[in-house]
């Protein structure tokens, strides 16, 4: 004697389109992806592949227009002149030094956030870890301007402690010194390294989050003092974070082309390279054999780290 | 340094607070060597805390800890020779099985064809043969507590600690787990410390336990002298089921004022014939909830002045005497000796 109970009714267009995506889950991702994926291909990579494929034409010596036709003559010119490969060797090593800096100073941070900062004080330090973010770059390169200049504010505060024979000292050195901070290496050095120092500590913090303190205790347990724990245990945990983060500064400093602008030696960088062959000189095929460089020089990198091990934790 | 026949493990009034907390309360006992010994309780009853305590991870605010006679008062984890089995396993993601069973040794700086002979010998010991190099997010959960359990056992410490290493696994599994684990303790002959909320396991395993609540060690004694005889009424209700009378009810069965304890099991359901006698206390009541609970039955029987929770087993084939029907009137007998007068100390 029982009737059956009839289900609810699905009247409206809206309730039968929510049934029918309910009952396909294939066509919902689909319609979910699909938009961003075809921005992805189309525009970002699409725009980057003709770049790439614009290095092999090449640049028309009496008329300045790009000759449209597949030429090695655009590379072999690159390849040729040593001024170039200095561009490329400045900064590589730029990239690098920034890097291994910001990963020297990032790990402490992240440190303490993670493991001995309480609520609140944690908080404050990712205010003040992002908060440069906020601001205006161009702000934030110029105002170290004024705190790198001859006359600035860190040489007043070394005449201060009577320090001025170590800030001279440090301009002395070959190559890396110059006039004054604001116009040598240490300056733009200095100013790379701050600027990306968000993007080291953030993966590194996240990748030491992951880290179980009971993981910690653990090995301190089992009869490893502090030093081998941070060794053995935490640092191997980390790295994927720490080769996350130098991922982003390591990039970030190969492509720049602001900051060398304004403070450093007059001396160009591979993004002042890219810049000034394709804006200024109009010169896009050597432009883009520019680009290929740093791309080429992460595709190695990121090999590199796989090869290290830095993903298997992951 | 250590000095013979002192106790494995000795707290000599220790307290440990956080803040305003009182996580463990001025707390004294001891751990003979080769003792199976469970400190039971809820929750933030301090058990893990004295746990902890042992294992060097917390320092006691006042009062002293011995590990075999040897006061540990400011030594750090890794210089003592204890090991711990962690309740989430804390095994390491970026190690291999055996590496993570190696890790002691390594740390050690053991050669590593040694390294290799000895975690194999624990792998088989806790049988996991042939896992060696499989990854820690390979293994199901009780395989993972058995790869945490051979890496603090390479050590070969005096004295293992557990921390509610079985919470996380299925009824089955902890079971087995708990019969072997207490086989390997018989076979290793060294202390375990073991950590519980569960009062079934603790009783099931230890050779004494201590009841924890609120920071302080309500009884100490072996699993038979605390269910029969629980010292307070948080223990008595704590390890395992029981009836705690007061009031009138009190007065009335045991005979003067005061809160009893009584087990359910101890209770029977007589015929109005027998079970008279000057050890038999009785009462009549009137069955209002039957439960049936697969090997036992639980009857709710309403009695004069509150209720009694009857346990009795379902031994003739689930076939229930005609009496037993919610309404019925029954007489309930009781041996004195079983009726238990608790403190209501906390």
């Amino acid at each position: 004697m029982t009737t059956a109970a009839a289900l609810p009714r699905e009247d409206s267009f809206l309730q039968r389109l929510s049934t029918s995506l309910y009952l396909r889950p294939r066509l919902l991702l689909l319609m979910l992806l699909g938009p961003p994926l075809l921005w992805l291909g189309v525009i970002y990579l699409g725009s980057l592949f003709a770049l790439l494929a614009q290095s092999f034409f090449a640049v028309d010596e009496f008329s300045g227009v790009v000759v449209q036709e597949f030429s090695l003559a655009n590379w072999t010119g690159f390849v040729t002149n040593p001024a170039n490969g200095d561009i490329v060797l400045r900064t590589f090593l730029m990239a690098l030094v920034v890097t291994i800096a910001a990963a020297l100073i990032a790990f402490p941070v992240a440190y303490y956030m993670v493991r001995f900062a309480g609520i609140r004080t944690k908080a404050v330090m990712y205010l003040g870890v992002m908060l440069p973010l906020w601001s205006s770059y161009l702000v934030r390169v110029y105002s170290w301007k004024l705190i790198l200049a001859k006359e600035g504010i860190v040489s007043w505060v070394m005449a201060q402690l009577h320090l001025t024979w170590l800030l001279d000292a440090a301009l002395a050195t070959p190559v890396v010194g110059g006039p004054s901070l604001s116009t040598s290496y240490i300056g733009t050095f200095l100013v790379f390294t701050y600027i990306w120092l968000p993007f080291m500590i953030l993966p590194v913090v996240a990748a030491l989050e992951r880290v179980p303190g009971s993981v910690i205790e653990a090995s301190g347990d089992l009869g490893a003092d502090p030093g081998q724990t941070f060794r053995k245990v935490i640092f191997p945990l980390a790295f994927p974070g720490v080769v996350a983060g130098s991922i982003f500064t390591f990039s970030l400093t190969l492509g720049d082309y602001i900051i060398p602008g304004i403070i450093g030696s007059s001396t160009p960088f591979l993004g002042q390279a890219v810049y000034s062959q394709q804006g200024v000189a109009g010169n896009i095929p050597l432009a883009a054999a520019f680009t290929v460089v740093p791309i080429v020089i992460m595709g190695i990198y990121l090999t590199l780290a796989k090869r290290l091990g830095a993903f298997d934790a992951l | 340094m250590n000095a013979t026949g002192a106790p494995a493990v000795a707290f000599d009034r220790v307290s440990r607070t956080f803040g305003e907390v009182r996580a463990v309360d001025d707390v004294s006992f001891r751990v003979e060597d080769g003792e199976f010994f469970s400190m039971l309780g809820p929750s933030g009853s301090g058990k893990t805390t004295c746990l902890r305590l042992i294992a060097g991870f917390e320092q006691p605010s006042s009062g002293h800890i011995q590990v075999h006679g040897v006061n540990v008062g400011g030594v750090p984890p890794y210089r003592r020779d204890v090991n711990t089995v962690f309740q989430d396993y804390a095994l390491f993601p970026h190690m291999n099985v055996g590496e993570n069973v190696e890790y002691g040794l390594m740390i050690r700086k053991v050669p590593k064809a040694e390294r290799r002979r000895q975690a194999e010998e624990m792998l088989a010991m806790v049988k996991l043969d042939g896992l060696y190099a499989r990854r820690p997010g390979q293994l199901s959960g009780g395989q993972r507590q058995r790869v945490a359990l051979a890496r603090a056992l390479i050590n070969r410490p005096r004295v293992l600690l557990l921390d509610e290493p079985l919470g996380a696994l299925d009824l089955k599994l902890r079971e087995t787990m708990q019969a072997e684990i207490k086989a390997i303790q018989r076979h290793l002959g060294i202390t375990f410390v073991y950590v519980t909320h569960d009062q079934g396991e603790a009783l099931a395993m230890s050779d004494r336990l201590a009841v924890f609540n609120q920071g302080r060690i309500e009884q100490i004694g072996a699993p038979a002298e605390v269910y029969d005889h629980p010292a307070s009424v948080f223990v008595a209700g704590f390890v395992g089921q029981t009836n705690l009378l007061d009031g009138y009810l009190a007065q009335r069965i045991g005979g003067f004022p005061a809160t009893f304890s009584i087990r359910p099991e101890r209770i029977r359901v007589a015929g109005e014939e027998g079970g008279f006698g000057f050890d038999i206390a009785s009462i009549h009541g009137r069955i209002a909830a039957i439960t049936y609970l697969g090997a036992t039955s639980r009857l709710n029987v309403q009695v004069d002045g509150g209720e009694l929770i009857v346990v009795e087993p379902n031994v003739d084939g689930g076939v229930a005497p005609p009496d037993r029907v919610v309404g019925a009137e029954v007489r309930l007998t009781i041996d004195r000796k079983h009726i238990q007068a608790v403190t209501d100390a906390s």
